[in-house]
């Protein structure tokens, strides 16, 4: 068995080779699996938040997160739970304050029955992950000014925040593809031009150009177009990177032997390019396009974080993170910043599984 | 080398020529403009508003002409130095963005400076002593700063600045020079505050530079001449600052051309959420109330600023490596 593995690695695909190097990459493995479970919270938000987006409870507002606790005066339990919040009117101050409950123990259960929802939108259920008996209310994170759970809008907002990106960076990819290919295998005066029309876009600062376009989007338009809207105003500015990179490689590919002998063979242009050319360097692209992503979520964060982007009702986390523009309520209320976390996690493991895949994609790399 | 100067600021010509139409159609884009807004917002408060009246506004403002002539009219106006009226100040938008739109740049170009200077220092550190506790230490900071998006980085700032030190946002400015005229008092208060937004913008662009200076120098220093000086005699820190760092630095500083435009992007944003008299908030409100000539005026102008700040390090790296130069002239 020992002397196996070496005598697959000669013998292993291009792809092989790469996933196992990328696996010998520990911190992107585990930023991969990080990657992996956000877009489950993204696809199961519904049974994994304990609210749905409809809950609201104003007599709940601004109240601080619950801690979940094992010990109390009575020993040890097995079971997690939390205290119960009780909130009062400061006298002199006129703002809410909420103490624990000591007497109220709320074990907190799973797969426990909830609000109705629907999953996906299709399916009915009123299963949450977790929750408390009868009518306790649990809020790990607090909640906002309108009684609103704060982790459950979080995990209803991860779905958008991240499916925003990744049709952003679908698109971008289409765009850089096709257009840097043309660039680069047709050269001359088209090529020229292409490369004008780049470099001017790439001199225009991103955020203000990003803010005109999408303040030009219609007030009146239904939060699903706003949502793909945004995805175009995002993807048309920063297609050029992407495009560049695929001219370049294009470029110095067309001269290799085998470009010429599948032009001889009678391949016409655009078998040629994308047959023949693009398989050589997919490894790259798809290198730069994990590299896109956190890009493309943090532009669409900072746009609704500035009211250009996407609005209310349609929770993301920069929609989530407006509330926190405030610094009076910021700073009597800091769970409000809660958004933050998950846009940094994120981020940085977008930014470790990309290291990671170029380190396995670069054949010279030890 | 003077033939190819000029070549670089000829190719600018038509960039810019690009980056107006794009404003402009930008400032086109949104259904409906602003006298409509105008006129709705005038009918409500109880006035009456005839055809005339309307007309009359549509006629001062040109928007009854063909496309082309609105932006010859709005392009001509540039080199005048009149980029037209803002609809809801009332004012024209010269008056409104000048001041702000040096600060921006100011920040901007200090910031450039900070980042480079934070990077190289750093860079050079960890390269030098690679795997030491420093070393780990800057590069956590490192990806935590390039995760963390600047307006965040604000967002927290001012939370930790009101929270112990009891500051309602920096400003650059303190209250007595708010709106005062400029003297020494008042930039040597600009000095004491800009540091502020200098830093939040610049930790993201450092951090990423960071790494590359640190890749770079260590791959230099694995080269032979390296070992060679070494063997010779040479100190450490002599050798290094010599040879291996002025090779590194050189893909840094064509860098540059890109880092400008982020470094403005991220001032915008950053001074929103800091609330700084720079361009950001006024571009925001702008765009929010379709003021298209303001919006319009600001973009233009933080491109083309941006494009000439461009233009400029292209020339100072022409001047600084040798290899650019030889490489262009021969073409």
């Amino acid at each position: 068995m020992a002397a196996k593995p070496k005598q697959d690695l000669s013998t292993a695909s291009q792809w092989r080779l790469m996933a196992i190097k990328f696996r010998k990459h520990r911190p992107a493995v585990w930023a991969g699996m990080l990657v992996l479970c956000l877009y489950g919270i993204a696809a199961f938000c519904e049974f994994l938040a304990p609210h749905t987006q409809q809950y609201r409870d104003i007599d709940k507002a601004y109240a601080p997160p619950q801690v979940v606790r094992f010990i109390s005066s009575d020993g040890i339990h097995l079971r997690p739970f939390v205290y119960g919040l009780e909130g009062f009117r400061d006298p002199q101050t006129h703002r809410k304050v909420y103490v624990e409950d000591r007497e109220a123990r709320h074990v907190i259960r799973f797969f426990v029955r909830g609000e109705p929802y629907r999953l996906w939108g299709v399916i009915p259920w009123d299963r949450h992950l977790f929750g408390l008996e009868g009518d306790a209310t649990v809020h790990l994170l607090g909640t906002d000014s309108l009684g609103r759970d704060m982790l459950s809008r979080i995990f209803y907002g991860t779905r958008i925040s991240l499916t925003i990106g990744l049709i952003g960076v679908g698109l971008t990819f289409v765009l850089g593809l096709v257009i840097g290919a043309i660039s680069g295998f047709f050269s001359g005066w088209v090529d020229n031009i292409i490369q004008r029309l780049i470099e001017v876009i790439m001199s225009f600062p991103n955020i203000p150009l990003w803010m005109a376009l999408a303040a030009a989007l219609p007030t009146t338009w239904t939060p699903l177009q706003v949502y793909l809207g945004i995805t175009v105003v995002l993807s048309l500015v920063s297609w050029t990177g992407l495009a560049r990179q695929v001219r370049g490689k294009i470029l110095s590919l067309r001269e290799e032997d085998f470009a010429t002998a599948a032009t001889l063979c009678g391949a016409g242009p655009a078998r040629v390019m994308f047959r023949h050319l693009l398989p050589s360097f997919s490894s790259h692209i798809i290198v730069s396009l994990t590299l896109a992503l956190p890009t493309m979520i943090l532009a669409e964060t900072a746009l609704s974080f500035l009211g250009l982007g996407l609005r209310p009702p349609v929770t993301s986390w920069g929609v989530l993170l407006i509330e926190a523009q405030n610094v009076q309520a910021l700073a009597s209320h800091p769970w409000l910043l809660s958004p933050v976390v998950f846009v940094v996690i994120t981020v940085l493991a977008f930014n470790f599984v990309g290291d990671g895949l170029r380190d396995a994609a670069d054949p010279y790399s030890k | 080398m003077f033939a190819l100067i000029l070549r670089r600021i000829l190719w600018a010509v038509p960039t810019l020529f690009i980056i107006s139409i794009v404003s402009f159609v930008i400032i086109q884009l949104p259904p409906g403009d602003y006298l409509t807004s105008l006129i709705a917002a005038m009918e409500e408060a109880g006035e009456r508003v005839t055809a005339e009246d309307i007309a009359a506004l549509r006629a001062r403002y040109n928007l009854d002409d063909p496309m082309f002539v609105q932006y010859l009219k709005w392009i001509g106006g540039f080199f005048r130095g009149d980029m037209g009226m803002s609809f809801e100040w009332n004012q024209p938008v010269t008056e409104l963005i000048g001041e702000r739109i040096f600060l921006t740049m100011l920040i901007s170009l200090l910031t450039l400076l900070f980042t480079w200077v934070m990077a190289i220092a750093i860079g050079i550190y960890s390269a030098a002593r690679q795997y030491s506790f420093g070393d780990y230490f800057f590069t956590f900071c490192g990806f935590i700063g390039l995760a963390t998006p600047n307006f965040l980085l604000a967002l927290i700032f001012m939370y930790v600045g009101y929270e112990w030190f009891g500051v309602i946002s920096g400003g650059i400015f303190s209250e007595q020079y708010q709106d005062a005229d400029w003297s020494w008092g008042r930039a040597w208060d600009l000095a004491k505050h800009i540091w502020i937004p200098v830093v939040i913008v610049g930790t993201s662009g450092t951090a990423s530079l960071i790494r590359v200076m640190r890749g770079n120098l260590l791959d230099e220093l694995r080269k032979q001449y390296v070992v060679t000086a070494r063997a010779k005699g040479l100190r450490y820190w002599k050798l290094l600052i010599k040879y291996p760092v002025r090779v590194a630095i050189n893909p840094l500083v064509s860098t540059v051309g890109w880092l400008l435009p982020s470094i403005v992007s991220g001032e915008i944003i950053v001074s929103v959420v800091l609330g700084l008299p720079t361009t950001g908030p006024l571009l925001l409100q702008a765009l929010l109330n379709q003021d298209m000539f303001l919006a319009g005026g600001m973009i233009m102008m933080l491109s083309l600023l941006t494009v000439m700040g461009t233009l400029l390090s292209d020339l100072l790296l022409l001047w600084l490596d040798p290899r650019i130069r030889y490489e262009g002239g021969n073409k």
